[in-house]
């Protein structure tokens, strides 16, 4: 026995017998370089008889077995002619055990043509986002409804999960909302005052900084940073919680998941949404403040004074009237794409990902909305 | 090629695995033979998936040593190391198959990257292991979302012996399954282990597995293997947790499902 790489001969027999002589080692790693030349050998051979001669093989593996079985079975004119000779027992019984494994698999979903799959797709996510449309609706209503028996029975509500979804969504944003909003801040008042200066009206940043943050910046930046932190948070919370069917086993204990689940994380967020949109917008005028009196020498009280007179403090109230419908939006879509998560982590992902999304496209439509209807009321 | 020999496949000494000051293991010893399928059992907790993560390199061993056909895993070079990942296959608990991948292409990615097979190959590979594992052809096709927890643990094995590996780690490879797909699941590993010359290091709580399928079994228990051996001389091994496993209700009844 030699113990080298696999490789064959073929030979035509006086007795008009193909005969293929296998040698070396038929093991998975020597097979790349001679599957080619076999399977043109098999093509050219098709129903003709062979005799596998087996006696030069060292070694052999599933891999070297099926691809010789293969070739037998291509080239094979169903008579008794063909068979393997000079397999020792080893050999001989590992290709009697693939002979029966050698059909096809299907690797691949079945694939329909570029067009059909276009229109399938597109007919699929019109479909889909109709049922999502009006499962979120029928998500919200639950929502309101499981809201309006906790009012009527308050005793229901689960202060303890509202409280420490109040520290994790609210107090502990607040350092990197409040760092955030105050840079915005500064950069509001760079932006302005260079571009003020040149009309000589550089005391008018103060207008600039304290209707700009107060108005929007404050609270959507609040919002933009809750949806990404805790929108998210929620859906992979709830998510995990589907995946592990903890929600299904709430149900059959009795315990109503919108009531457990979705009213504290709504609640604890309309709560502190509001706090974390004050908070942004006092360190947002902080930081035009401290622009304006280190680049333009603009001191504090000057600024107070012309904040005072200036700004009215109806800005305030449109700023902060948003927060809790902001707060709504973002927790209804996180605990609902919670919900949606269905089977693997891989849908996990995705519904992570469609509820960070969702959510800020929601604010920034909402805040559209509200700036129309606050110019139409001109307040 | 389908006797066991007394060559050491696996050779666990002087083992200690802590997590914290939580020890699971201390001072154990074992030895794989090549050839035979040995079945590591032991209550819960005792620590039979952190052996095997300690054998297969993802625990490191806090003390002690565990060599692989012969190389001391842990200290071994990167060119070892991936040599003999490659005669290995592992069957982890829930299949833990690639979850982006349909069966077939999770059963073609070691053969593509170890082999470099392309093409009509790998997907001959494939096919072959999907077939001999007991699932459709179809199933090559499907993602493992859609799969039930048989069809998994199926195409894992399936997976784990895409590069006709001469060792496979089967974790718990029964559990969940009914007792028809247990059964067809012993054969089947018996079968392979018969054809293919493999050895098997299976973890199981699974008492028809071990009177099914297991050459020896190994019980764990106060952090070390208090007995090895073929089956009927570890159960007469005086030990409360054996005697009590071995005894018991359904241990009868697996013995009496043997004898006839």
């Amino acid at each position: 026995m030699t113990d080298s790489a696999a490789h064959f001969d073929i030979d035509l027999a006086s007795d008009g017998l193909l005969r293929l002589r296998a040698f070396g080692d038929w093991r998975a790693r020597y097979l790349k370089p001679i599957d080619a030349a076999l399977r043109d050998f098999a093509d050219d051979s098709v129903g003709r008889d062979i005799i596998i001669d087996m006696s030069g093989v060292a070694r052999l593996d599933t891999a070297g077995a099926m691809v010789l079985q293969r070739t037998f079975q291509a080239c094979q004119s169903r008579t008794e002619n063909s068979k393997f000779v000079g397999a020792n027992d080893a050999h001989a019984e590992l290709l009697e055990q693939i002979e029966d494994h050698l059909a096809p698999c299907h690797v691949e979903p079945f694939h329909r043509n570029a067009f059909v799959k276009m229109t399938e797709r597109l007919g699929e996510g019109v479909v889909n986002a109709t049922r999502a449309m009006l499962e979120l609706w029928d998500f919200i209503g639950h929502t309101l409804v499981s809201g309006a028996k906790l009012i009527i029975r308050p005793a229901r509500m689960r202060w303890r999960a509202t409280v420490h979804h109040m520290e994790e969504t609210g107090l502990d944003a607040m350092p990197i909302v409040g760092l955030m909003s105050f840079l915005i801040g500064a950069v509001i008042a760079f932006m302005g005052a260079k571009i003020l200066r040149l009309f000589n009206a550089e005391i008018l940043t103060v207008q600039l900084v304290g209707i700009a943050v107060l108005r929007e910046f404050g609270v959507l930046l609040a919002a933009i940073l809750v949806a990404g932190r805790s929108g998210s948070a929620f859906t992979a919370q709830i998510g995990s919680m589907k995946l592990r069917e903890e929600i299904d086993a709430m149900r059959v204990l009795g315990l109503e998941p919108i009531e457990v689940l979705v009213l504290p994380r709504v609640v604890a967020l309309i709560i502190m949404l509001p706090v974390l949109a004050f908070c942004a917008a006092m360190l947002g005028l902080v930081g035009g403040g401290l622009v304006s009196w280190l680049v333009m020498d603009i001191p504090p009280a000057l600024f107070m004074a012309q904040f005072q007179e200036s700004i009215g403090i109806n800005n305030f109230y449109v700023g902060l009237i948003k927060a809790p419908f902001f707060a709504f939006a973002i927790a209804v879509i996180g605990c609902f794409q919670g919900m949606e998560v269905e089977g693997s982590a891989e849908s996990l992902g995705q519904r992570t990902t469609l509820s960070v999304v969702q959510a800020l496209f929601l604010v920034i439509v909402m805040d559209a909305f509200f700036a129309m209807f606050f110019l139409e009321i001109d307040y | 090629m389908t006797e066991a020999s007394t060559e050491n496949v696996i050779e666990v000494r002087g083992l200690r695995s802590q997590f914290g000051d939580h020890v699971v293991h201390d001072n154990l010893d074992l030895s794989v033979r090549r050839g035979e399928i040995i079945g590591v059992v032991g209550g819960s907790g005792t620590g039979k998936s952190v052996l095997m993560r300690s054998i297969i390199g993802l625990k490191h061993p806090d003390a002690g040593t565990v060599s692989v056909f012969g190389e001391n895993f842990y200290k071994a070079s990167g060119q070892i190391r991936l040599s003999i990942e490659r005669r290995w296959g592992v069957l982890f608990q829930g299949g833990a198959l690639f979850s982006s991948m349909t069966v077939a292409q999770n059963i073609m990615a070691p053969i593509r990257e170890h082999l470099g097979f392309e093409g009509e190959l790998a997907k001959d590979m494939a096919a072959l292991k999907i077939s001999m594992v007991g699932l459709r052809a179809e199933a090559g096709a499907n993602y493992p979302a859609e799969l039930s927890g048989g069809m998994k643990k199926r195409a894992g094995l399936a997976r784990a012996l895409a590069l006709d590996p001469e060792l496979v780690f089967l974790d718990e490879p029964t559990a969940g399954l009914d007792p028809i797909g247990a059964a067809k699941f012993d054969d089947l590993i018996v079968n392979l282990k018969e054809t293919l010359g493999l050895t098997v290091f299976m973890v199981t709580h699974d008492l028809d597995t071990l009177h099914a399928a297991c050459d020896r079994v190994a019980v764990l228990a106060e952090k070390r293997v208090i007995a090895v051996g073929p089956l009927d001389d570890v159960r007469q091994t005086d030990h409360p947790w054996i005697q009590e496993y071995f005894a018991g209700p359904r241990g009868r009844a697996a013995l009496a499902a043997k004898a006839s």
